[in-house]
């Protein structure tokens, strides 16, 4: 496996989930089974095994707590701690933890390291890839929250507002007659542009393409092609229309709500009309839906529950038990003392018990025997 | 020993792992100066570790049991079962490559398999072919290859070749922690006996004598008393610590290391020094034959191993029937007793809350554990101006402070040490901050990898660190690095010589007792290695205070 392979591997892969639904739509006419059994399959697939992947985790204990600490701990009372980085209670835990859910404060920290011969090493900024990686995840947050004008009668207002911000660019005239284009809403750009430049990192940073599985790229992908799909139906209906006369990509988007509230209050129906595209992208997103919960994806429920940021560094002042801790055999001092006894007594160390030979009595302590 | 290359080929080093032949398809080589020895068996037979024998990793043939195979995958389902952390990191990984170019292995050795994410993939990869369908069904391409011998010997020399620093974890977006990986991944080699001298020899002898270099109680005595001959010398004043005295108020507990190898030596008579100077103040303590070692090298063994010796600290102190306990300087000591202790041997019930006899201050973060850092302490000591200090005795120092990465990145002990290194010094400077504090980097000898036969590895491992303090020796002509590891203390005189030989190493309470105005002292002309104070270079010859030589630690 290389990354040329594995490049290949996923693209493949991807094709073909395109191909699927474009063959059983537009050539079988399955518009039932690709609107309505798979969705609700997909549906399935990720509740289930999101709670399948998350119980599986927390039914494994945390036996020590082993925060990773990046700053002052708390000690004494005039020394600051850091109580982000270096977490003392709950309150400190969640603060660091929404720090990182929401803003990646971890990779922020990132830097790149600069290797010059003759012994220089410096550590570069690099914050882009936490530029890329918000971008994206921001990007795919707006996007998912505006379908949900598909999926709500009546929409939330929150879902206007989103838009409204989504399309601060909005160009609601036409640029010439006869061509109108849509409003145009960034996130799917940025999200593109993201999913692009993430890509291209794997490729271009020669430890991450070392380091890259097709499980890497094949989720890159998988968005480009949701994405993709979504923004030809959104902007290019209107330049094939002014181009050819004839528009193939353009959803009504009355009939894709009619299906999607179909979906949500199941009662399914297949509304005419919506093209072929539709229903790739509507598969692509199924895809990636049902491999959420088996994939690195994951990680959006694992951040919340790795050991090392979820915990407070507080060991020494509240005790945390481990629940399968068992008792294990030690060298006690007893057996020591049995052991250098002799040589104890004649370095002049106090000892538990004296020896017959040397009757001589030290300072009389007890005899009292550690059992572990 | 093997022989190191000259630090100008050393540098020579690419970043870029091979272009078309992918990582697993990438032959492990055990290399010279780069592996460390095999376990001896009488040492693993002595704390009752599997499959003791005679082995060597430069051999074909490890000698396995014939079903190491079941051992191992039946360990890592018990693992996996047993700790939440190590199963969430096989799981949510994205390859981001974040922690890549952090690890100083990887940054002065190139090998790419020593970037944290890499090492882990070692792993991961058997994980998803064994517990995973998609790596069961699709192999390679789920980034899944089956536990081979190959596989197993690929583990041993990678996961020899981490120190568990955490340095990688600061920088993962989700905190996944290689050196977990690196700690279960070794728990999991030790079921099939597959160790390293360097470690499974100090596991026994801390077992048997209480300390790691199997110090007998009455050498250990005899060990500290050249100690004190050397401070009388100094000083003019003859010092009486205790041993495994019963009723005093603290047991002191520090890295045996310190009492056997330079320049650790000098630390240990820091502590001596500050002890008595605190003993007409209020200060009762008591040091112990039985815990006579705060390091814990069962910790690069197992958990169960590192459980077993970490007992001896309470049962001492229970034994004793001291109220609470105090620790010396040391890295992995304290990760153990900050982010373990308690859980595998406490609650220890039968002290008491850690109260500064000097000051009363209540040391409320050690207030389960009952124990307390000697440098918390020390910290405290001076805030309250209970300490009388010339720190112009130290003024031929400028001082850079390396944070060792156990008490940064497993504790946070960070502006303690500064605080009482910038009291008891004049010229302090840090070093750049990529390089200190939680994101410090490590000596490149932690976690067992101090032996002489890998130091190729050690001397690569601990560039990153020598670079920096090179920086502020060239920039502010830095000659002392000062540390509060004892491992540090062993291995970085050697990186040191490699990288940058004008820079000498120090523990913190060397300074502290060099700074410290004992009652009653003559006046001092050296500092405690014999060396003329700064303004007494012409001052006779005092009669040396020569220090005992001790087996490299
Ligand atoms: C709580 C929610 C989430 C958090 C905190 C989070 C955080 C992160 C971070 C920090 C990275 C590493 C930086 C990068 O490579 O971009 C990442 C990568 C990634 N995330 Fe998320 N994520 C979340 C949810 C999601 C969701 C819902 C998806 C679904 C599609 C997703 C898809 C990805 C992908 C594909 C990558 C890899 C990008 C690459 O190949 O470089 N994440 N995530
Ligand atoms: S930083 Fe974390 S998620 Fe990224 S490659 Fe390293 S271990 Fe994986
Ligand atoms: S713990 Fe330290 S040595 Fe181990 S992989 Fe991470 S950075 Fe490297």
């Amino acid at each position: 496996m290389n990354f040329i392979l594995g490049i290949l591997f996923s693209i493949v892969v991807v094709s073909i989930l395109v191909f699927i639904p474009w063959i059983g739509v537009w050539a079988w006419d399955l518009r039932f089974v690709f609107g309505v059994i798979v969705p609700y399959a997909a549906i399935a697939i990720f509740i289930m095994g999101i709670l399948y992947r998350v119980i599986g985790w927390a039914r494994s204990p945390v036996p020590f707590r082993i925060p990773t600490t990046a700053g002052q701990q708390k000690s004494l009372a005039w020394i600051k701690p850091n109580r982000i980085d270096n977490p003392s209670n709950a309150f400190g835990v969640i603060i660091r933890m929404a720090f990182e859910v929401l803003l990646f404060r971890s990779l922020f920290r990132n830097t790149s390291l600069e290797f010059r011969q003759g012994n220089r090493i410096t550590y570069e900024w690099e914050k882009w890839l936490w530029v890329a990686a918000l971008a994206f995840h921001y990007s795919f947050l707006v996007v998912v929250l505006r379908h949900l004008r598909f999926f709500t009668e009546p929409i939330p207002a929150f879902v206007h507002w989103i838009e409204n911000l989504d399309g601060f660019l909005e160009m609601g005239i036409a640029p010439f007659s006869g061509f109108s284009l849509p409003g145009i809403l960034i996130s799917g750009f940025v999200l593109l542009a993201a999913l692009t430049y993430l890509f291209l990192r794997r490729l271009y940073i020669s430890q991450t393409r070392y380091i890259s599985l097709p499980a890497d790229y094949f989720p890159l992908f998988l968005i480009i092609g949701i994405a993709t799909t979504g923004v030809l139906m959104r902007y290019m209906g209107a330049f094939m229309q002014f181009i050819f006369g004839a528009d193939w990509f353009s959803v009504p988007v009355v009939n894709v709500k009619e299906l999607a509230m179909g979906l949500v209050t199941f009662h399914p129906v297949i509304p005419e009309d919506i093209g072929t595209i539709f229903y790739i992208h509507l598969f692509l997103v199924s895809i990636l839906l049902a491999y959420f919960p088996f994939s690195k994806l994951m990680h959006m429920g694992g951040i919340f529950l790795s050991p090392t940021r979820n915990l407070s560094n507080n060991n020494r002042m509240v005790r945390h038990v481990n629940p399968w801790d068992y008792p294990v055999k030690t060298h006690t001092y007893e057996e020591y003392e049995d052991e250098f006894r002799e040589k104890m007594v004649e370095a002049g160390l106090p000892v538990e018990k004296i020896s017959e030979e040397s009757a001589e009595d030290k300072t009389g302590s007890s005899e009292e025997a550690e059992k572990e | 020993m093997a022989d190191v290359p000259k630090p100008k080929e050393l540098v020579k080093i690419r970043h870029s792992p091979p272009f078309l032949t992918g990582w697993m398809n990438t032959p492990t080589e055990i290399k010279q100066g780069i592996a460390c020895y095999a376990g001896k068996p009488k040492n693993l037979e002595y704390v009752g570790l599997p499959n003791p024998r005679e082995w060597s990793p430069f051999d074909a043939d490890w000698k396995l049991p014939p079903n190491w195979k079941k051992i191992i995958l039946d360990g890592l389902r018990e693992r996996l079962e047993k700790f939440r952390s190590l199963k969430i990191f096989m799981d949510i990984c994205v390859r981001c490559g974040a922690c890549a170019d952090k690890c100083h292995f990887f940054i002065g050795g190139g090998d790419p398999k020593n970037m944290p994410v890499l090492r882990a993939e070692l792993l991961r990869s058997v994980y998803r072919k064994e517990y995973t369908t998609a790596g069961k069904i699709m192999g390679a391409f789920a980034g899944a290859r089956e536990l081979t011998e190959d596989v197993l010997k690929e583990w041993w020399s990678y996961f020899f070749q981490c120190t568990e620093c955490r340095r990688c974890s600061v920088f993962c977006p989700y905190g996944i922690d290689t050196a977990e990986i690196t700690i279960i991944g070794r728990e999991l080699l030790n079921l099939i006996g597959l160790n390293t001298d360097w470690i499974s020899a100090p596991v026994a002898n801390c077992y048997r004598t209480g300390n790691h270099l199997g110090i007998q109680p009455h050498a250990y005595k005899d060990m500290i008393d050249f100690f004190l001959d050397d401070i009388e010398d100094i000083t003019g004043i003859r010092l009486e610590p205790s041993f495994n005295r019963k009723g005093a108020e603290i047991l002191f507990i520090t890295p045996s290391g310190d009492v056997f190898a330079d320049p650790g030596t000098y630390t240990c008579m820091g502590y001596l020094m500050l002890f008595h100077y605190l003993e007409s103040m209020g200060l009762d303590i008591t040091w112990s034959t039985y815990a006579s070692e705060g390091g814990n090298f069962g910790y690069f063994t197992s958990h169960e191993m590192a459980k077993r010796l970490n007992a001896k600290m309470y049962a001492e102190a229970k034994r004793l029937g001291v109220r609470w306990i105090l620790g010396g300087e040391c890295g992995h000591m304290w990760r153990v007793v900050n982010q373990y202790m308690d859980t595998f041997n406490g609650p220890a019930d039968f002290l008491e809350e850690p109260v500064s006899p000097i000051t009363g201050t209540k040391f409320e973060n050690a207030k389960s554990t009952k124990m307390v850092h000697i440098i918390e302490f020390t910290a405290d000591l001076i805030k309250n101006n209970k300490l009388k200090l010339d720190p112009s005795r130290n003024d031929n120092l400028k001082i850079t402070f390396h944070d060792s990465c156990n008490p940064a990145r497993g504790m946070g002990l960070l502006d303690e040490p500064r605080y009482v290194i910038q009291n008891t010094c004049k010229y302090f400077y840090e070093m750049p901050e990529n390089t200190i504090r939680e994101q410090t980097f490590c000596c490149g000898s932690g976690a067992g990898l101090n032996a002489g036969e890998d130091m190729e590895l050690r001397m690569r491992g601990g560039m990153p660190r020598a670079n920096a303090v090179k920086y502020v020796h060239e920039k502010y002509d830095v000659n002392m690095l000062a540390t509060i590891c004892a491992i540090d203390r062993a291995v970085l005189p050697d990186l040191m010589k490699y990288w940058v030989p004008e820079v000498d190493v120090t523990g913190v309470h060397e300074l502290v007792a060099n700074a410290l105005i004992l009652e009653g002292e003559k006046k001092r002309t050296t500092d405690l290695r014999g060396e003329p104070l700064p303004g007494m270079e012409d001052m006779d010859e005092e009669e040396g205070a020569e220090q005992t030589e001790g087996a490299e630690a």
